[in-house]
């Protein structure tokens, strides 16, 4: 059926919509404390996403809702099985959310700085519990036959899905840095652009590692990537424009490289989807038991009319994500509302 | 403890907290519309003074709002795998609906409505608040669609083709428009705007009491007041008792819970308080009598079906469905006489702003409509019991299997703290920003500066 297949690849828009865009937000809250040194700094940083974390963070939820509608055998089985590691995730989202409302509602410098850890804390934590629970689906997870997922939070933290959760942290970051470029200015805008070289290091050598990692491992989606040569433009893509950002962050282009970093995050994701196609959750215990995207759908009825309403929803929210970003382009500057 | 009473209690507790924050943003929305119309129209910039206070505040709540949200839209399948398998393909395009149509609207242009203070002129701001919120009306709409779909389940069928049993979608619009949406959406709308109006009035009130503030104090109760007036009217007086026919029509086991009725019989009372006593099957308390048949069947001999009905099993907690059920209706006769007090102390004698006493009531009203909103979903909640989707699904089974009882000890612990914290956290910087209240307004000069139409905004304005 094309629905299953065209939902796989909406699915796959989300969450590439949810990594690249609240990835900035996240990275800048990685780097805070790299960046800011003083009150008045933090609140730079803080207010460089100001109004824009929350539209970020829709996306999260809509992956959410999404992911119930149109694959809800995934969504059951996933997150019941990942039950303690996703109630930490609420936490650390929790934790954030408020930690940006909080934060500058009290003028007490010890409740500032306490929120200045929880936000950095919880910005770490989401990238870092969402990279470990991607490894763990390229890995494949113990699903029984009947879809239900056997394992505690000490198997899911394995040396590869955590190597997973430090790269998408160095990536994050990488694309934080990026985007602080066109938020800050002076001395702050010097430290953000003098740490996109050493990000970018890192970046690299933690995905190399990764990749090879990989490649000579026995997974599920090395077998894909044989059967269906071709999706290897997706990770030589990747490489490509990591290339270009670096490039165009030599020139100065920090616009066009951001975009280049978010290009990336994009191609990550879709190198990960195209190996993992048509399973969604591969079953280490039995290659039957796996979920893909026939056996784990939502009735053609149902990804029908979900695909008409996506199709009706996803303009709209493209133009009003643009025009909201557009309005608030430029560098930063405090007034009385921020926070 | 078994394991479903222990997701039971999550679910609970967490949907209660996050309960708390929508019908404030709901209705503080309203109030703020209102504001940004009498800004656009009169220039006077008491409004946009009014209009930056109420935003800040706007802010906190639905910072809270949106971070228990979160939870909400994950616990399904975090805590009921085996429910979330089986309404997948029905209950899930609702909450998916819910993220398309109306998170983003309001994500979008949420930055817009709580910068835009000094950034935007009155008629754009006024713009970014209407969609924040349409957008948050958009939400209610379509979880509490969600919601009706299982209490009144429609447009399904039950079959199975191989997963065990599963929900089918037969007709989209049934599932939207299930028997009970319409009125639960209109008893939980106008709820939720005396909740967002009640917390304007109660801190008008507090700003009388204490001296501070007093014109701007008098100029939000003139807002708030008539709408909060009229939509207590119309909550006791239609949109309530309609929710009571609905159950009665399609639920009447909650019904009979809801009034403690346990034999079917005709010129059946309504009480006002009372103790139900499911061992012995008896209620007693203060009553009107033959009040219930007419309410529920439009006639004082009418007949009400009792919960002998039904077996035992099917029963949901009766007594605490009373106490939550009756709690809400005296709450919503109460909120009657408030508004009628109110206006008549204000149109006829003149003597609102100075009566301390009722000023008094006014600033508890915010606890007493939050009491009432989260009493009304306790008996809707509850009175569903034992079925997770009425007559279709036993609440009990429909958790995820392979989740342990200690794990879900422990989540509950950890949201037992952390609520507690952010509770008294949020009740703390509520109570400052109401302390300091409203700052100076910009002057007309400043408004006028500002940018005030999408030309302006998105071709001259520059910024440095
Ligand atoms: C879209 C669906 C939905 C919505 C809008 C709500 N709930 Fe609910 N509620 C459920 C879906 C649900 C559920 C998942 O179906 C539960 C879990 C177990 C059950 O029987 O129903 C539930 C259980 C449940 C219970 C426990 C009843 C019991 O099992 O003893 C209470 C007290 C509440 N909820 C309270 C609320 C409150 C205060 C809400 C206001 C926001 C609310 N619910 C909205
Ligand atoms: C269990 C059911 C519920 C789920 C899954 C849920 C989900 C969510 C989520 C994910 C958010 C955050 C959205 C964002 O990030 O912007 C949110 C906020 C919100 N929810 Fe809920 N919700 C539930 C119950 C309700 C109910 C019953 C109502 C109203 C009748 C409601 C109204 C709102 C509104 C208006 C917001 C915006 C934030 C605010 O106003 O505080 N929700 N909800
Ligand atoms: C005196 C008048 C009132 C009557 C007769 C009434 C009636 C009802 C009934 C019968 C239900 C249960 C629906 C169900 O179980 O499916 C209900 C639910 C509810 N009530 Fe009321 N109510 C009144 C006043 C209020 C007030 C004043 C508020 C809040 C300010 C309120 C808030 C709610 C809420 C939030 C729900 C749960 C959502 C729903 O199921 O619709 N009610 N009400």
């Amino acid at each position: 059926m094309w629905l299953n297949t065209t939902w796989f690849v909406l699915y796959v828009v989300i969450i590439v919509g949810y990594a690249v865009l609240d990835g900035f937000d996240l990275g800048v809250g990685m780097l805070s404390p790299f960046i800011a040194r003083n009150d008045h700094e933090k609140r730079l940083l803080l207010n460089s996403i100001g109004p824009i974390w929350d539209g970020n963070e829709v996306w999260l939820v809509l992956a959410g809702g999404a992911l119930f509608a149109a694959f809800p055998f995934v969504y059951a089985s996933l997150f019941s099985g990942f039950y303690a590691a996703m109630m930490l995730v609420l936490l650390v989202l929790i934790l954030r959310a408020v930690a940006i409302e909080f934060r500058s509602k009290s003028e007490n410098p010890t409740w500032r700085k306490t929120w200045d850890w929880f936000f950095f804390g919880s910005s770490l934590g989401i990238t870092l519990l969402f990279g470990v629970a991607l490894g763990n689906v390229v890995r494949g997870i113990p699903l029984d036959s009947s879809g239900n997922i056997h394992t505690n939070l000490f198997e899911l933290l394995n040396p590869y899905s955590l190597l997973v959760g430090i790269t998408a942290v160095a990536m994050f970051c990488l694309h934080g840095a990026f985007f602080l470029t066109q938020k800050l200015e002076g001395d702050l805008l010097d430290r953000a652009k003098g740490l996109i070289p050493r990000l970018m290091g890192v970046f690299f050598v933690l995905a190399t590692v990764l990749v090879a990692w990989t490649l000579t491992a026995d997974t599920y989606i090395q077998d894909n990537f044989m059967d269906r040569p071709w999706t290897v433009v997706f990770p030589l893509l990747a490489l490509l424009s990591v290339m270009f950002a670096w490039k165009l962050n030599t020139r100065g282009a920090y616009l066009a490289a951001l975009l280049a970093s978010g290009a990336t995050i994009a191609l990550l994701i879709a190198t990960v989807a195209a190996g993992l196609y048509p399973v969604m959750l591969p079953s280490s215990t039995d290659a039957a038991n796996s979920l893909t995207v026939h056996n784990a759908s939502a009735a053609e009825e149902t990804l029908k009319v979900m695909f008409v309403m996506a199709i009706i929803g996803l303009p709209f929210i493209l133009l009003y994500t643009a025009g909201v970003y557009y309005f608030f382009r430029g560098k930063v500057t405090l007034d009385e509302e921020s926070y | 403890m078994t394991a479903e009473t222990l997701h039971r209690i999550q679910f609970a507790l967490t949907a209660s907290f996050h309960f708390i924050f929508p019908p404030m943003s709901l209705g503080l929305g309203l109030v703020l519309v209102i504001l940004g119309v009498k800004s656009v129209r009169t220039n006077d910039p008491k409004w946009r003074q009014l209009s930056l206070f109420w935003t800040k505040i706007y802010g906190l709540i639905f910072a809270l709002g949106i971070a228990t949200g979160i939870v909400q839209e994950f616990e399904f399948g975090t805590n009921w795998a085996v429910y979330s398998r089986f309404v997948g393909n029905v209950f899930g395009s609702l909450l998916a609906a819910e993220g398309i149509f109306a998170f983003m609207l309001e994500g979008g242009f949420l930055g817009l409505m709580l910068f835009g203070g000094t950034k935007l002129g009155n008629r754009m701001w006024l713009f970014a608040t209407t969609m924040v919120v349409a957008g948050a009306t958009f939400s209610a709409t379509w979880i509490v669609m969600a919601n009706s779909w299982m209490q009144t389940p429609a447009g399904y069928e039950v079959k199975d083709v191989g997963h065990g049993d599963q929900a089918f979608m037969t007709s989209f619009v049934d599932i939207m428009f299930t028997p009970s949406f319409i009125n639960r959406f209109l008893h939980v709308m106008a709820a939720s705007w005396m909740v967002g109006t009640s917390l304007v009035l109660s801190v008008a009130a507090f700003y009388l009491l204490r001296k501070r503030h007093v014109d701007l104090a008098k100029t939000m109760m003139r807002v708030a007041l008539p709408v909060f007036a009229v939509t207590a009217i119309f909550q006791a007086f239609v949109f309530g008792p309609n929710q009571a026919v609905t159950v009665t029509d399609h639920q009447p086991a909650k019904l009979a819970a809801m009034e403690g009725v346990y034999q079917t019989d005709t010129c059946v009372p309504m009480y006002l308080l009372g103790w139900s006593n499911s061992a012995t099957e008896e209620t007693v308390g203060v009553s009107v009598p033959c009040m219930l048949s007419f309410l529920a069947t439009g006639s004082f001999d009418g007949e009400v079906e009792g919960l002998e009905q039904f077996p035992q099993s099917d029963w949901a907690p009766v007594n605490l469905v009373f106490q939550a059920y009756h709690l809400m209706i005296d709450l919503g006769t109460i909120f009657v006489l408030i508004s009628v007090l109110g206006v008549g102390l204000w149109i006829w004698k003149r003597k609102l702003f100075h009566t301390r006493w009722f000023l008094w009531i006014m600033v508890s009203s915010i606890v007493l409509t939050q009491l009432a909103t989260l009493s009304g979903w306790w008996t809707a909640e509850l009175g569903r019991q034992p079925w997770v989707v009425w007559e279709v699904l036993r609440t009990s089974g429909a958790q995820s299997p392979n989740v342990s009882t200690i794990q879900v000890a422990i989540s509950i612990a950890m949201f037992v703290v952390l609520y507690a914290v952010l509770f008294v956290m949020f009740l703390w910087l509520m109570h400052r920003r109401i302390s300091e209240g409203p700052q100076d307004p910009p002057s007309e000069d400043e408004i006028e500066s500002l940018p005030d139409s999408f030309g302006e905004i998105f071709r001259k304005r520059t910024r440095t």
